[in-house]
């Protein structure tokens, strides 16, 4: 247990609560045009589709900047995140005119010092979408 | 298949890159994100995405742009970056390797603003065969 000037205590397997984005096509074309990350697999249906995908797939890097948003939200803003990574094994699919959800859990797993590692899961359609999700940050 | 000399070489990029407010603040809108003094931990995805395409497209090394898909990320942020920073950006290919007819590639990138390493990130990228 790590105490911050006696204003908050954080404890090892301290969970973060759970909070679920939603995605949809509209958000697909605004990262795309805010990350420069144009793939087609991420905006046209018929050229997912053509590439053996079922549909229309979100960036695994916007998946990846929700994650972030749901870390620094809990640390307390974009400046305290010192790392992050994560494994893309499932592709979260994003149907014309759906929303589909990305829900985000996790867990205080160690303290160093002031870095608080972090373990998330990032689930869609209740499938586990990103692997070995971690943060390293300081709050 | 690509061109396995191109392992171990690292690359600058040719131009500087100046990130501006604009773009800090079309990122985090997408996130919703409404603190943009700074930009959110993956903004630097846009730098080194298009440094990885326009060195491995490079008739060289050979990479097929199209049958790119991303595998892993990962993020060292040595401080946060904020709009007017200048980055010297280079990509070094760190391993490449074929599992199942796809070949996979390990690429680091490091972003310097006036001498200081201010990001360094590593991703796999997974060409499909």
């Amino acid at each position: 247990m790590v105490n911050f000037g006696g204003a908050r205590m954080i404890e090892i397997g301290a969970e973060i609560p759970q909070r679920v984005f939603y995605i949809d096509r509209t958000m697909l074309k605004a990262y795309a045009d805010a990350s420069g990350d144009q793939n087609p697999i991420h905006q046209n249906e018929e050229f997912a589709v053509s590439v053996g995908l079922p549909n229309v797939i979100a960036h695994g890097m916007l998946t990846m900047a929700l994650v972030g948003k749901y870390v620094t939200d809990w640390s307390g803003g974009s400046a305290t995140v010192h790392e992050l990574s994560a494994r893309f094994i499932k592709p979260v699919i994003v149907p014309m005119g759906e929303k589909t959800d990305l829900t985000i859990t996790g867990t205080v797993a160690a303290i160093e010092g002031d870095r608080i590692k972090l373990d998330l899961v990032a689930t869609s359609a209740g499938i586990k979408v990103l692997g070995m999700a971690k943060a390293v940050v300081t709050k | 298949m690509i061109n396995p000399d191109s392992v171990g070489r690292t690359f600058a990029g040719a131009d500087l890159v100046t990130v501006t407010q604009s773009e800090i603040d079309a990122f985090a809108a997408v996130i919703g994100e409404s603190n943009t003094s700074v930009a959110p931990p993956t903004f630097s995805i846009r730098i080194s995405l298009s440094q990885y395409e326009s060195i491995l497209t490079q008739p060289e090394i050979g990479v097929d742009w199209t049958r790119l898909v991303h595998g892993d990320q990962k993020f060292e942020i040595f401080r946060p970056i904020v709009a007017g920073d200048t980055f010297k950006c280079s990509a070094t290919i760190e391993t490449l390797r074929a599992v199942a007819g796809n070949e996979i590639i390990s690429v680091r990138s490091d972003l310097h603003c006036r001498g200081e390493l201010v990001v360094s990130s590593w991703s796999t990228l997974v060409v499909r065969g």
